[in-house]
């Protein structure tokens, strides 16, 4: 994870993503969209646009795969334990 | 009420395993759940609450029978995987003996309300100090989207492909309203997945049902109406648009019953774990006769039996009777029954091990001594058995001679010598006292002495005849049979 990302940020594991969609439709600022490509599991995964995610945690609690999503809040710091 | 930091990453919590290992196949991070499954999110709101309550090690998770049946594969805690609709009450008896535990019972609609319908009644109904977490997805998923309890009117399945008609398949059971008039819980909701304020909402209760459970309150029931995209044929992100157009006015969302703050402390038994207290529990008695051992040919040192015949041929009978006496000459037993369909008139066969040593397996798979009773237990075993065995056979009943060449046989008229002493049900003592001249492991007079205790509460007419009945089995081998 790059430490120059804005805070707070979803981090999204791509090939641990099945493609479902229901982070998109849990994100209430649309900072998150199904990509055209496939992963290495054949699924069109999901990424962030990058910018606008507020750190509600929604995705994180709407995605049905435990490892998919990472959300690092606003006042996260980077190398601390969790 | 849980205090905790407001948490600055939001990531896999530590109620999960790091690896599934326990998963077989190379993808050992990633769930096994179609995409858009809601099991992995309430698995992920579970995991994360046995982390934030710090309970991942205190932890014992049910798996069901359904598609969570793997549900071992995730969480890092003790697990059972349980007979289908069996999970309240395998339960019950880890809380009962593990007071100190937070029990948690993972169960679908199909296990939970149709097949495990009477478990989850009679365990809420008792109080047990366990949570149940029940997906309601409103379909069997695993089996393939046939009709479940929870099925909605006019809902096409697999089994209803016309739509569930409640004139003829009923109308879907409504579990937590079921559950909340009961007495004894303390803490009956449902939640749903559709959406991220529901989810939140599950996520509260999820956090108080296993509090409650941590704290001893008591039965505490979480329904949880759950997207399953694959069998309702829509697309994942399609699911929880389903919920909200068919399920929501089923069933309803909402607290059915919370008596959580005046709930008394659930009071147990204190579970009993050591082997004295347990002996002493059971009125067990140590070994009643000193006998001494007989000398035993090499070959039935370590005796494998299979009895064999119909059902009510007392073929259990002469098993558990040999296990006995085996036990009593201080050998290690065991004995396996296997049933027929039918109780009375089907097949039934038993394995025996009589050894010592452990016993490993219980099953006679190469018996080196069998007890046929009719024709078609002779011709089936036979075919198992090791060479230089004995092949001890009802030749009242059998009249074809055995196939194999390399056994010692020994037709003897079991049913026919019963027969002449009366009563035909004695013929599984005529085959123990054969099976003591067989192998040399009895005596029969020690057998006889031990009668009143294996026939314990008969009539002392029933013990004769069943001595009779041994000796005449016994004398009949050494009579005939050179050993």
């Amino acid at each position: 994870m790059s430490e120059s990302r804005n805070y707070p940020f979803p981090e999204m594991n791509h090939d641990i993503c099945k493609g479902c969609g229901l982070c998109v439709l849990a994100c209430p600022k649309d900072v998150l969209v199904i990509s055209e490509k496939l992963n290495s599991k054949g699924f069109h995964y999901s990424v962030y646009t990058g910018e606008g995610c507020i750190g509600c945690g929604n995705c994180f609690y709407g995605c049905p795969e435990p490892s998919a999503v990472t959300v690092y809040m606003k006042d996260y710091v980077p190398g601390e334990v969790s | 009420m849980i205090s905790m930091a407001r948490k600055t990453v939001l990531r896999e919590p530590d109620g999960f395993l790091k690896v599934y290992k326990h998963k077989p196949g190379a993808e050992k991070n990633r769930t096994h759940y179609c995409p858009g499954c809601g099991h992995g999110i309430l698995h992920k709101l579970i995991a994360e609450a046995l982390e934030d309550l710090d309970i991942v090690d205190d932890t014992i998770m049910m798996s069901p029978v359904g598609c969570s049946v793997f549900v071992y594969y995730y969480f890092d805690t003790g697990h059972f995987q349980v007979a289908h609709g069996r999970a309240p009450a395998v339960a019950t008896a880890v809380s009962r003996a593990n007071p100190d535990s937070v029990v948690i019972s993972y169960q679908g609609d199909g296990d939970l309300a149709a097949i495990g319908g009477n478990n989850i009644l009679q365990a809420a109904n008792r109080g047990e100090n366990i949570v149940v977490f029940f997906v309601n997805n409103a379909i069997y998923g695993m089996t393939g989207g046939q009709m479940a309890p929870t099925t909605l009117p006019g809902q096409k399945t697999t089994t209803t492909p016309y739509g569930r008609d409640p004139k003829t398949d009923g109308y879907p059971i409504k579990v937590s309203e079921l559950i909340s008039q009961l007495t004894a819980p303390v803490y009956v909701t449902r939640t749903s997945l559709h959406d991220a304020a529901n989810t939140r909402k599950t996520r509260a209760a999820v956090r108080k049902a296993l509090q409650n459970t941590r704290d001893k309150k008591g039965f505490s029931f979480v329904e949880v109406l759950c997207m399953c995209p694959t069998q309702w044929k829509t697309k994942p992100i399609d699911g929880p648009q389903w919920i909200i157009d068919n399920m929501l006015d089923v069933f309803p969302l909402g607290v059915y019953k919370d008596i959580t703050e005046d709930a008394p402390l659930t009071v147990r038994p204190t579970p009993v774990h050591d082997s004295d207290s347990v002996k002493k529990a059971l009125d067990y008695k140590e070994s009643k006769a000193e006998l001494t051992r007989l000398d035993v040919p090499e070959l039935f040192r370590k005796t494998s039996l299979r009895v064999s015949g119909f059902g009510g041929q007392g073929i259990m009978s002469t098993g558990i009777a040999l296990a006995h006496l085996g036990m009593e000459y201080g050998y290690n037993v065991s004995w396996l029954p296997s049933y027929g369909p039918e109780m009375r008139g089907g097949t039934a066969n038993c394995s025996v091990k009589i050894q010592d040593g452990s016993i490993g397996a219980s099953e006679a798979t190469e018996p080196n001594i069998i007890i046929a009773m009719n024709q078609p237990s002779l011709e089936k075993f036979e075919k198992i058995m090791q060479t230089g065995g004995a092949l001890l056979y009802n030749s009242t009943l059998i009249d074809i001679e055995p196939s194999r060449d390399d056994v010692k046989v020994y037709p003897v008229p079991i049913t026919g010598m019963a027969d002449e002493l009366g009563d035909t049900r004695v013929q599984s003592m005529v085959s123990v006292g054969a099976f003591a001249a067989i192998t040399g492991l009895f005596d029969p007079a020690e057998i006889n002495r031990l009668m009143p205790g294996l026939f314990a509460g008969k009539p002392e007419k029933v013990i004769k005849m069943n001595e009779k009945a041994i000796m005449a089995g016994y004398n009949y081998v050494k009579e005939h049979f050179s050993s």
